[in-house]
C-alpha cells in the first residue's frame, strides 16, 4: 500500500512540476541556440549572450532596472520595517486588525489598479506641486517602494510575533538603553526577515512590468519594459537569453529569502 | 573572580569577611540586630494593573549579603515585587530603597542591580562570551578589561571551555550559568533571580541549589529570589518571605517558617501538616490547652500565644512529630487512634494516612530506620497516634 501510495505521490508531484517549469525550461534551453530562428534547432552556442553584453538598449535598461531594484527594495526595508515594528508593538487596540489588513492590502490588488493610482497620484502632485517633475527613474522608484514595503511589513511583523520581549527586558537590565536597544538586540535578531524582505523586493521589482509601465516616461524603460516591446517584434533568441538570466537572478533571490527567513533564532 | 575586581565597596566588605575567615565568610545575620541597616527597604508599596492589586501595601527590610527567597503561589505578587526591584514597573504608591537610594523614576539600565530571567533571555545571536560582556560593553570598559573580567566569570561558573558557544548550542543546564554569570559580572549591589531553578530537572537542581549558595558567599552580593518551590526557598534562603495575593503573609527563617508558621496558610502552603480544629479551654502563661471534637484527649501545648478560652484556634502538627503505637501512650494529652487507610512507601520513609473515628484524616510520616519498617503497620491496623508538648502549634488565622 505504502510503496502504491508514494508512487502516485511521486507521479502528481513530477505532473505539477513539469506543468509549472516546461515552459521555463523550454526558454532556457533555446537560449543555447545557435540558429536565428527562435523555433529551429541550431546547436548549442553561448552566441546570443554574446549578442546581449553588445546590445547598449538593453544594458541601458538593465543597469536603470537594477538600480531601481536595488533603491527601492532598501527604501522599502527602511519603511516596512518600522511598519511592521509598530504594528507588532502598539499592542491591542481597536481597528489593529484593520491596520493589518491595509498594511498587507497591496500584496493582493491588482497591478493594473496600483500602477494607475500611482500614476494619477503623479500627475496631480505635479500639477499641484510641481514635484515629481515628469515621470522617470524616480517615480519608478516610489511605485516600487510602494508596493514591496507591503512584503517587507508583512514577513517582519510574523518576525515579530515571535520575539522573545524578555530579550529587551534583559538587555536594559545590562544597562542598554531604550535608544540603543533596537540596535544591539532587536535588529540583528530579525535580521534574516530584513535580508529576506529586502531580496523579495529587489526580485519583485525587477520583475514588475504593469506598474513600471504607467509611471515611467520616456527613455526609462526598465528590462521588463524592454522585452515586452521586444518581444511584440518577434520573439528573437536574444530575449530568450535575457530571460534565462533574469530567472537566474530571480530564482537565486527567491531561494535566499526563504532560506533567511526559515532561520529559527534559537533552533532547538 | 578577584578581589580587584569588585567595586570599592564590596572590597571593604570581603576584606572585612576575608579577615574573619578567608575561605567562606558566612553571612552575618544582620536580619537578627534590630539595629542593622536595612539595604533593600519598601516602604508601603502598592502596585495596581488596572482594577487588579498585583501588591498590596507591602513593607519589607531586606539585608545585605541576605539570600532572600520570596515564596508564592502564581498570581501572589512575587514577580511584581522582583520587577518593581529591576526598574521594569513602578510603584503606584510606596517607596522602594536600595543601599539607601530612592528607587523612583531611575530606570533599568542605571539601576546598580541586574537580574537573572526565569527563560534565562540569554542573546540568541551572541556567543556565551558576548552575552557575557554585553553588560560590560555598555559601561564603555576597555576591550581589555571586559576579557579579563568574562574570563574569570566563565570560570566561575565552570564553562571556560564553552565560551565561543551560542546559547542554543549548551544544555539546559549550561545556560542557567551563562545567564548567571550574565547578571553577575557587572557586580551588582543587588541580584534578582526569577525562579533560577524553575527550569532544570530534580539532580541537576539540587546540585545547582549549592552552587548557587557558594556563589552568592563568594561574591557577597545581596540575592532576591522568587520562587513557588517552598523546598527549592527552605534549603537557598537566609530568610522567606512567604506571599499571598499581594501581601507578604510571613518573615523569617526557613527553620522559623516551618516550625512556627503564624497561619494555616502559611502551615499548608510549606511542607505538609495536619490541621485540627478546636476550642481554648485552657490558657496559661506559656500553655494551652485545647479540645477538639476529632479526637478524645485534649490537646496539650507548650507555646504561649495570645489568645481567650472558648476562641477557636487550629492545631498544626507536622507529619514527622507523629509517633505511631499499638499500644495506649501512657501520656493523657496529645494523643489518638485511627486506622491506616493508606500507606506510601518513599524509600526514606513511609507516609500513613490515618482515618479517625471522627471521619478526620492524620497524616503521618515515619523514618524507614529499619529495612523491615514498612511491615510493622499495614493496612486497616488500628494505631495509637502521639506527640510531644512542643511538636504542635496553635494557629489563630
Amino acid at each position: 500500500m505504502k510503496k502504491q501510495g508514494s508512487w502516485v505521490l511521486w507521479g502528481s508531484a513530477t505532473l505539477g512540476f513539469l506543468f509549472l517549469y516546461l515552459p521555463i525550461i523550454s526558454l532556457v534551453i533555446y537560449s543555447f541556440n545557435e540558429s536565428k530562428l527562435v523555433t529551429v534547432w541550431g546547436g548549442w552556442s553561448l552566441k546570443w549572450y554574446g549578442e546581449l553584453f553588445r546590445n547598449e538598449q538593453i544594458l541601458n535598461a538593465a543597469a536603470l532596472s537594477f538600480k531601481v531594484a536595488f533603491i527601492s527594495a532598501t527604501l522599502a526595508v527602511v519603511l516596512g520595517t518600522m511598519a511592521g515594528f509598530a504594528l507588532q508593538r502598539m499592542g491591542k487596540f481597536k481597528g489593529k486588525l484593520i491596520f493589518s489588513g491595509w498594511i498587507s492590502a497591496p500584496l493582493v490588488m491588482p497591478e493594473v489598479i496600483t500602477g494607475l493610482s500611482l500614476l494619477l497620484l503623479f500627475v496631480a502632485l505635479e500639477s499641484l506641486f510641481g514635484w515629481p517633475a515628469g515621470r522617470g527613474t524616480l517615480t519608478i522608484i516610489i511605485a516600487h517602494t510602494t508596493f514591496c514595503m507591503a512584503y517587507v511589513a508583512v514577513i517582519v511583523q510574523s518576525r515579530l510575533a515571535g520575539f522573545d520581549e524578555t530579550l529587551e527586558e534583559a538587555a536594559m537590565d545590562l544597562g542598554a538603553k531604550p535608544s540603543s536597544l533596537f540596535f544591539l538586540v532587536t535588529l540583528p535578531l530579525i535580521m534574516p526577515a530584513i535580508l529576506a524582505g529586502w531580496l523579495l523586493s529587489f526580485t519583485m521589482s525587477l520583475d514588475d512590468l504593469v506598474i513600471a509601465s504607467f509611471v515611467s516616461g520616456p527613455g526609462n524603460s526598465t528590462l521588463p519594459m524592454v522585452i515586452f516591446s521586444k518581444v511584440r517584434l518577434g520573439v528573437t533568441p536574444e530575449v530568450n537569453a535575457l530571460a534565462t538570466l533574469m530567472i537566474l537572478i530571480v530564482a537565486v533571490g527567491v531561494l535566499v529569502a526563504m532560506f533567511q527567513m526559515r532561520k529559527r533564532p534559537q533552533p532547538e | 573572580m578577584t578581589i580587584a575586581e569588585l567595586s570599592p565597596e564590596q572590597q571593604k566588605d570581603t576584606n572585612k569577611a576575608a579577615a574573619k575567615n578567608p575561605l567562606t565568610a558566612p553571612a552575618p545575620d544582620l536580619w537578627r540586630d534590630p539595629n542593622a541597616k536595612p539595604f533593600v527597604v519598601f516602604d508601603n508599596v502598592t502596585k495596581k494593573f488596572d482594577d487588579f492589586t498585583a501588591v498590596d501595601n507591602i513593607s519589607l527590610n531586606i539585608y545585605r549579603r541576605e539570600l532572600f527567597c520570596l515564596l508564592g503561589g502564581s498570581g501572589s505578587g512575587k514577580s511584581t515585587l522582583l520587577r518593581m526591584l529591576a526598574g521594569f514597573e513602578q510603584p503606584t504608591s510606596g517607596r522602594i530603597l536600595i543601599d539607601g537610594v530612592d528607587m523612583a523614576g531611575i530606570k533599568p539600565w542605571n539601576r546598580p542591580v541586574n537580574m537573572m530571567f526565569q527563560s534565562y533571555a540569554l542573546f540568541p545571536h551572541l556567543s556565551v562570551e558576548k552575552n557575557i560582556a554585553f553588560g560590560l560593553k555598555r559601561e564603555g570598559l576597555a576591550d581589555g578589561d571586559i576579557k579579563k573580567r568574562v574570563a574569570n566569570m566563565l570560570d566561575m561558573v565552570q564553562l571556560g571551555h564553552l565560551g565561543k558557544r551560542k546559547p542554543h548550542q549548551l544544555s539546559g543546564g549550561q545556560r542557567q550559568r551563562v545567564a548567571l554569570a550574565r547578571s553577575l559580572v557587572k557586580n551588582p549591589k543587588l541580584l534578582l533571580l526569577d525562579e533560577p531553578l524553575g527550569a532544570l530537572d530534580k539532580k541537576l537542581r539540587e546540585e545547582t541549589q549549592f552552587e548557587l549558595m557558594n556563589i552568592q558567599e563568594e561574591t557577597g552580593v545581596t540575592f532576591v529570589v522568587v520562587t513557588h518551590d517552598q523546598e527549592e526557598a527552605m534549603t537557598l534562603a537566609t530568610r522567606i518571605g512567604v506571599m499571598n495575593t499581594g501581601n507578604i503573609v510571613q518573615v523569617g527563617e526557613p527553620h522559623d517558617i516551618y516550625e512556627y508558621p503564624n497561619s494555616a496558610f502559611v502551615a499548608r502552603f510549606i511542607g505538609s501538616v495536619n490541621l485540627i480544629n478546636g476550642r481554648i479551654i485552657e490558657d496559661e502563661v506559656d500553655s494551652v490547652r485545647v479540645k477538639s471534637q476529632d479526637m478524645d484527649a485534649p490537646l496539650y501545648l507548650n507555646h504561649g500565644i495570645s489568645c481567650a478560652p472558648g476562641q477557636e484556634v487550629n492545631v498544626a502538627i507536622r507529619p514527622e512529630k507523629i509517633m505511631l503505637s499499638r499500644e495506649l501512650p501512657e501520656q493523657t494529652d496529645n494523643r489518638c487512634e485511627g486506622t491506616i487507610e493508606d500507606i506510601a512507601y518513599m524509600g526514606s520513609m513511609s507516609i500513613f494516612r490515618i482515618r479517625l473515628d471522627s471521619g478526620k484524616e492524620i497524616r503521618v510520616t515515619q523514618p524507614n530506620i529499619a529495612r523491615d519498617m514498612g511491615a510493622r503497620f499495614t493496612w486497616n491496623d488500628r494505631v495509637h497516634m502521639y506527640w510531644d508538648v512542643d511538636s504542635a502549634v496553635v494557629l489563630t488565622s
